[in-house]
């Protein structure tokens, strides 16, 4: 069953010298399945991650044939109808906590806006389904988290406290932009089995938005990979060490091997004709 | 031209002069898309074109009285803009007071940024006690209200225009000082300096060779911003009577004889009025515009 | 697994008690160096303290009695160390003019300049927030050039002159507003009179003893200048607004707040303007110390008996003690509302706790 479908999506932005394509006609369809964009920094993988909830700014201008979501076009939604999506059918977990969660709220304000504000709750049960949803991503004192301030929280706590956030509703889809580049290491893994979890036991359909390959191998079940605004080979995870597309095996032999050869790693070779 | 063009626009410069004048052209191009901007620097270089002219534009001697044209409104024959109370023609005499305020204005622009540099970079510099007494006392400076100050020390010095120069130009320094100082502590353990001090450099050499320039771009935006505030308080202390002292054609003081007439004679205190908010208007546009191209993180989208 | 960085209780006093002492040395520091540069401008100014006060014709013992009960014969740091004990006291010595306590005097003036810029920073805020946001959330478009060239204006507008076109229009011409002055004469008596005077700001004491005629008429003489000056406040405060809110619409969780599908007047109105207020406050303060400095020229030109009118007209009277001491008071009362900025500062912003 297809959840999102996506043809011909640009996106454009006014500069002062003439407009930028920075997403550049890429169509691609979704089940309630887990699928990877990859693709180096500028590549427009965020791009059409916002482009989806419709949350490009002027000057940036968004086309498309089509962006069809559950039976709607996305294109002709009113804003009005966008709002009603966006949160409740579609989410999105950015990529630093320390900038994608209001500084001068408590996480708790944060967290049960949406159900008071959108769903017209009363404060005990928003505050009821808040503690639940810290809960379900592990945090324990779920109680002096609702009271503290995004700074007083750790990156990895942030997040979590995102992925809940973003997950109260229960959307159908979820969009994740790098939602642990900003994270270190340790906490990364943590914080992807939580988000992998949820996904799963939720049934929803995921966009997992990286730039690292191998997490997007393991982690989803397609991958598209992205160059200069274009999706330049579309495949099935199990299959991407193999991929044939000159890019991708350009992208896969930049990345270092333990117990693989000491040499310097080769560069990326862009002289074919889908670099221009 | 064309050639021109290119060698300014050239993206790989071959020397530091073609990359700091292609900076110029592009900044230029910038401000001149933006028409606020480019009416702000119409009437400033309005201002120095009528001040340098004054004596050949103006239609009458700006002092020179006739009681029997006294108090003509505009539009009069031979007085456009009107006669004051003594009747001299206010036209000449706006033109003619161009040139005081540009005095003003520029003596101004001159020193309390020098002082101002050169307090903030030692400040910034030296650091340590240094730092913290010279902050201190630009804080005291800072602490106190602008016209108030000025009021104060015109009162200790005498009124007159030199004394209302210096009492403005005291309490203008401390935002350069603090600019500056910002400036030069981010360069202050930089590689570069550092080579310099290891050429054996001394400190003067060092500050005003070296970190002086780095702090100019910023000094300079702020001096045209402040030039409006400038403009004003000059004009304030020539309403008061404690700046440039009649009969010269200074526009405050022009105001300020026009005030008995006000309700019959409207144009004695208007006209001279208009000047000051024009020429304070032009300087705003042109520093606002200025900022935006030099700042392009607070222009408008 | 707790990952909330939580200070340990004795370590945060210590940390607050540390930053107390340091903000109360710097304000110590800054109001001694007011007192300090005030008292040189006194010393320096070539008007003879003691020839004043007695006069041209008094003898040499009255002479050096009044110069020694000024304590003129001491070594400088001697004088300063009494002239700052006295203003600590309260004491910031004596009109020339008026044989009056120059503090006293002060209190009588300072009402009516408070109530002044007070509601000119009122009118302020309410236009200028607005419109900042205005033109903030619509940039480029005609709103916003208008915002932006309206607040140029008042930064570019002379406020003496801008008083006087204001009373020839308004007052001389359509007849709209009272004139100089607090309230028209015939009223002047009465509030003396019949008024109980607890706060003497005129609009507040008028209502407090149910005088709603007498409350008419100083509204309408307070709401021009209030509104010219206010005009001025706009200007300042709707430029910041529109740079700081343009620069927290750029922030990431302004996005987030759009992905939870909330509206897009609680996007701006909360999400946004809660952090915007972080530097609006410090704006809001320094605009408004910047009105009671403003008032000086405004008073002059409405003939309104404040703070402003005060040092002024002891200026001209050569009454160095009344001007040094009004100039220690308003320099007094900026440094005060910078603080208050400081500590509502961190009120609203959790970071800076």
């Amino acid at each position: 069953m297809t959840l999102l479908s996506v043809q011909n999506l640009r996106v454009t932005f006014e500069t002062e010298n003439g407009p930028v394509e920075a997403v550049r006609g890429v169509s691609f369809s979704l089940g309630r399945e887990r699928l990877g964009i990859v693709g180096e920094s500028g590549s427009g993988k965020t791009m059409t991650g916002r482009a989806l909830l419709r949350l490009i700014r002027p000057p940036g201008r968004i086309e498309a044939d089509a962006m069809i979501f559950d039976g709607q076009d996305l294109m002709q939604a009113s804003e009005r109808q966008m709002r009603g999506l966006r949160g409740r059918r579609i989410a999105m977990v950015m990529q630093d906590p320390k900038f994608s969660l209001n500084p001068v709220m408590t996480v708790g304000a944060q967290l049960t806006e949406g159900l008071r504000q959108r769903d017209r709750l009363g404060w005990d049960d928003a505050r009821k389904r808040a503690l639940a949803a810290l809960e379900a991503v592990q945090i324990r004192d779920a109680d002096r988290v609702m009271a503290a301030y995004p700074h007083e929280l750790s990156g990895g706590m942030g997040q979590r406290v995102m992925i809940a956030m973003m997950l109260i509703p229960e959307p159908d889809l979820l969009i994740a932009d790098e939602p642990t580049s900003a994270l270190d290491v340790t906490v990364q893994a943590e914080v992807l089995s939580i988000l992998d979890g949820l996904v799963r036991d939720r049934g929803m359909g995921l966009i997992f938005i990286s730039h690292d390959l191998r997490l997007v191998a393991r982690f989803c079940d397609r991958v598209l990979v992205m160059y200069k605004g274009r999706v330049v080979e579309e495949l099935a995870a199990a299959d991407l060490m193999a991929a044939r597309h000159p890019y991708t095996r350009g992208l896969l032999n930049c990345l270092p091997r333990i117990g693989g050869a000491r040499g310097p790693l080769p560069g990326l070779d862009r002289s074919g004709d889908w670099a221009e | 031209m064309a050639g021109l063009r290119v060698w300014l626009m050239d993206p790989n410069p071959t020397s530091r002069r073609q990359a700091r004048l292609g900076q110029f052209w592009l900044g230029w191009l910038r401000l001149r898309r933006n028409p606020l901007a480019v009416s702000g620097l119409v009437i400033v270089g309005l201002l120095l074109v009528v001040a340098a002219f004054a004596p050949v534009i103006a239609p009458h001697d700006p002092l020179a009285q006739d009681l029997s044209r006294r108090l003509l409104p505009p539009g009069t024959p031979g007085n456009l803009l009107g006669t004051d109370d003594f009747g001299r023609d206010i036209l000449s005499r706006i033109i003619t007071g161009s040139r005081i305020t540009l005095y003003i204005v520029g003596l101004v622009a001159v020193t309390a940024p020098f002082l101002g540099l050169l307090i903030g970079t030692v400040s910034g510099y030296f650091g340590g006690w240094t730092d913290a007494v010279l902050m201190r006392i630009t804080d005291i400076f800072l602490a106190f209200p602008r016209l108030i100050l000025a009021l104060a020390l015109v009162a200790v010095l005498g009124p007159g225009i030199e004394n209302a120069v210096l009492a403005i130009a005291l309490t203008a320094w401390p935002p350069y000082a603090r600019v500056a100082r910002a400036e030069t502590l981010t360069v202050r353990n930089s590689d570069y300096i550092a080579a310099v001090r290891l050429q054996g450099a001394g400190v003067p050499r060092i500050i005003l060779g070296h970190v002086v320039p780095t702090c100019l771009p910023s000094v300079i935006i702020r001096v045209t911003l402040d030039m409006a505030g400038v403009i004003l308080i000059a004009a304030g202390l020539g309403f008061l009577g404690l700046g440039v002292q009649p009969p010269l054609p200074e526009w405050g003081l022009m105001i300020s004889s026009g005030r008995k007439y006000l309700f019959e004679q409207w144009w004695v205190s208007t006209m001279p009025g208009l000047a000051i908010f024009i020429v304070s208007l032009g300087f705003n546009l042109l520093g606002d515009g200025l900022r935006d191209v030099l700042d392009p993180k607070s222009a408008p989208k | 697994m707790t990952d909330i960085s939580q200070p340990g209780p004795p370590s945060r006093v210590a940390a607050i008690a540390r930053r107390i002492a340091t903000e109360g040395a710097t304000l110590v520091v800054t109001l001694l160096g007011l007192l300090l540069m005030t008292f040189l401008i006194g010393r320096v100014v070539p008007i003879d303290p003691v020839l004043s006060i007695v006069g041209e014709r008094a003898t040499a013992e009255q002479y050096d009695a009044v110069r020694l009960a000024l304590g003129l014969d001491e070594p400088l740091w001697k004088q300063f160390a009494i002239y700052v004990g006295d203003a600590l006291q309260g004491d910031l010595g004596q009109s020339i003019r008026t044989r009056e306590p120059v503090l006293e005097e002060i209190a009588r003036y300072f009402p009516a300049t408070l109530e002044l810029a007070t509601l000119a920073t009122l009118f302020g805020v309410l236009v200028g927030v607005p419109a900042g946001v205005l033109a903030a959330t619509r940039p480029g478009t005609l709103a916003d050039q208008v915002v932006r060239v309206v607040g140029l204006m008042g930064y570019s507008m002379p406020v003496f002159w801008l008083g006087l076109i204001g009373l020839l229009v308004f007052y001389g011409m359509l007849g709209w507003v009272g004139g100089p002055g607090r309230l028209d004469s015939a009223y002047q008596m009465l509030f003396e009179f019949e008024v109980t005077q607890y706060t003497g700001m005129i609009l507040i004491d008028t209502a407090l003893n149910g005088r709603w005629d007498m409350f008419a008429n100083a509204f309408s003489h307070i709401v021009l200048p209030a509104g010219l000056l206010g005009y001025v406040s706009m200007a300042y405060i709707s430029r910041m607004t529109r740079s700081f809110m343009m620069n927290e619409l750029g922030q990431e969780y302004i996005t987030t707040a759009r992905v939870k599908g909330m509206p897009e007047w609680r996007v701006v109105w909360v999400h946004a303007m809660r952090n915007v207020l972080v530097p609006l406050i410090t704006v809001i303060a320094l605009s408004y110390a910047y009105l009671l400095e403003g008032s000086v020229l405004t008073e002059t030109i409405f003939a309104w008996p404040g703070l402003g009118s005060y040092i002024t007209n002891a200026l001209f009277a050569a009454d160095m003690p009344a001007v040094l001491g009004g100039t220690v008071v308003v320099g007094a009362v900026f440094v005060a509302l910078n603080m208050l900025s400081d500590i509502l500062y961190r009120v609203v912003d959790p970071r800076a706790r």
